[in-house]
């Protein structure tokens, strides 16, 4: 099986596994405590979040950890939004931005705020005038992703990031899809991050705040993470989080041109050898190792189960599943079909081989089902 | 590529009814109410040849995704969507055959 979903999550990296198991035995004890396994706890948590902030190149007293990308979204949003309180309650959000985050803007609204969405272009890339043009006096928060999810394509964070410090409103940037791939431009106020993106184990999220960033706690009070982030720290897991992002960080530095060649590949080569497709995101900037394509008259649920029986693990925003009815937000407002459509990312160690082996049975698969719908369409 | 921009939420005006549609009527229509996608655009890549170039045909569809499929079928294949009618079920796309 080829697995070509590193966009939904990586396998474990071995330096991950290595130090989550080494931390399981050595930073059991509770952190906050003053006897010797407990000191040694805090000291192996202190190590893990340095190494992180060096990453992300803040300091290690803006960095915490939290139990999950999506927890670290919640609290950046609704921290800032919640100390922010008397300078208003309009919050900006990117129209392509994670659930995570869209569900929370709903929810703000749902108790009395007020939500400005901010459209893309065709490639599903914000235009930074009107995301700056949404800025009002009474802005608390912008919203707005390192990168898209599902296509790929790179936000403008620098010139947004700039927009919002002349209006004087934090930016919160979403970078669980590129961290540890692609460096995030400076001046955003706070992020958040996966550690299971980059090889680390699941159930860990990094939350930044960065110093001179109002933030107020909208959970009851805890003492844990700096009175960050509640209930009792994840040792073992912040420690084996810190050790696959230093690792991986260092792989995609050789690793990430290579991918993103596979990547061009494939966006050359799907239009050639499948009739009546599209691939979509932005081909330049883009992150390394996503590419979406849509294929007409299929859908994607069949094509997504045709291709795990041909061997190959890949995801799709395609509408169409029993569970939501409703088409993927991100190709919708895009203005791209949201039919057939089929998500590859690539994770670390991705050979040419098996993306070749894709291109070679792709073509056969779409045609199946084609066939297999009566599609039959004249030009 | 294009780059029109779009906002994500479309404003649907409730109150102000729209003047009465003036332009040209569909010489033919397409029932794909109650079909899933890609269901009506299928159907509607099947038959638009049906009717002549430069002629308007109708798609009826309740499934959302057509209100961004037929649009982006029509720009994939050079074809000029017209407009989207609001139906008490749904919608009616309506595509002017180009070639």
């Amino acid at each position: 099986m080829a697995y070509f979903d590193a966009a939904s999550t990586e396998s474990l990296h071995p330096a991950a596994r290595d130090a989550l198991v080494a931390a399981l035995d050595g930073g059991w004890a509770d952190p906050q405590r003053l006897y010797g396994d407990a000191r040694r706890a805090r000291l192996l948590l202190d190590q893990a979040r340095a190494k992180v902030a060096v990453a992300f190149g803040v300091r290690p007293d803006e960095t915490f950890f939290t139990s999950s990308g999506t927890q670290a979204v919640h609290l950046a949003m609704l921290g800032a939004l919640s100390a922010r309180r008397r300078t208003g309650r309009h919050l900006v959000v990117g129209a392509v931005e994670h659930s995570s985050v869209l569900h929370t803007a709903a929810l703000h609204e749902r108790e009395g705020g007020r939500v400005t969405t901010v459209g893309v272009d065709r490639t599903g890339r914000v235009d930074p005038e009107e995301f700056a043009a949404a800025l009002r006096p009474d802005t608390a928060l912008a919203c707005l992703q390192s990168a898209n999810h599902e296509v790929g394509t790179l936000q403008p964070v620098a010139e947004v990031a700039e927009a919002c410090r002349a209006a004087r409103v934090p930016l919160f940037v979403d970078a669980a899809q590129s961290a540890g791939r692609a460096e995030v431009p400076a001046g955003w106020s706070l992020l958040a991050a996966s550690a299971h993106k980059w090889g680390g184990p699941p159930g860990v999220g990094v939350l930044v705040i960065r110093k001179n960033t109002r933030w107020r706690s909208p959970l009851p009070e805890d003492e844990r993470e700096g009175r960050r982030v509640p209930g009792f720290e994840n040792v073992p897991g912040a420690v084996a989080a810190a050790a696959a992002l230093e690792a991986y960080a260092a792989e995609m530095e050789r690793d990430g041109p290579r991918l993103s060649a596979l990547v061009d590949r494939i966006r050359e080569r799907v239009p050639h050898l499948v009739e009546d497709v599209e691939v979509i995101g932005d081909p330049v900037r883009r992150l390394p190792h996503l590419v979406t394509f849509s294929c007409l008259y299929v859908e994607g649920e069949a094509l997504l189960t045709e291709l795990d029986r041909l061997g190959f693990a890949v995801s799709s925003g395609s509408s169409c599943t029993a569970d939501t009815l409703r088409p993927s937000h991100v190709l919708e407002a895009m203005g791209v079909i949201t039919h057939g459509n089929v998500r590859v990312s690539l994770p670390r160690g991705t050979s040419a081989t098996d993306v070749d082996r894709f291109l070679a049975v792709l073509p056969g698969a779409v045609a199946r089902l084609r066939r297999t719908a009566g599609v039959q369409v004249s030009e | 590529m294009g780059l029109r921009r779009r906002r994500a939420e479309r404003e649907i005006p409730r109150e102000a009814t729209p003047p009465a549609y003036q332009g040209p009527m569909p010489v033919l229509t397409i029932d794909a109410l109650g079909r899933k996608c890609p269901i009506p655009i299928i159907m509607l890549a099947e038959r638009i040849g049906e009717v002549p170039v430069g002629q308007i045909i109708a798609v009826q569809a309740d499934d959302v995704a057509a209100r961004t499929d037929v649009p982006a079928w029509c720009r994939m294949k050079s074809q000029d969507f017209v407009r989207e009618e609001t139906l008490p079920r749904g919608w009616a796309f309506h595509i002017r055959r180009t070639y």
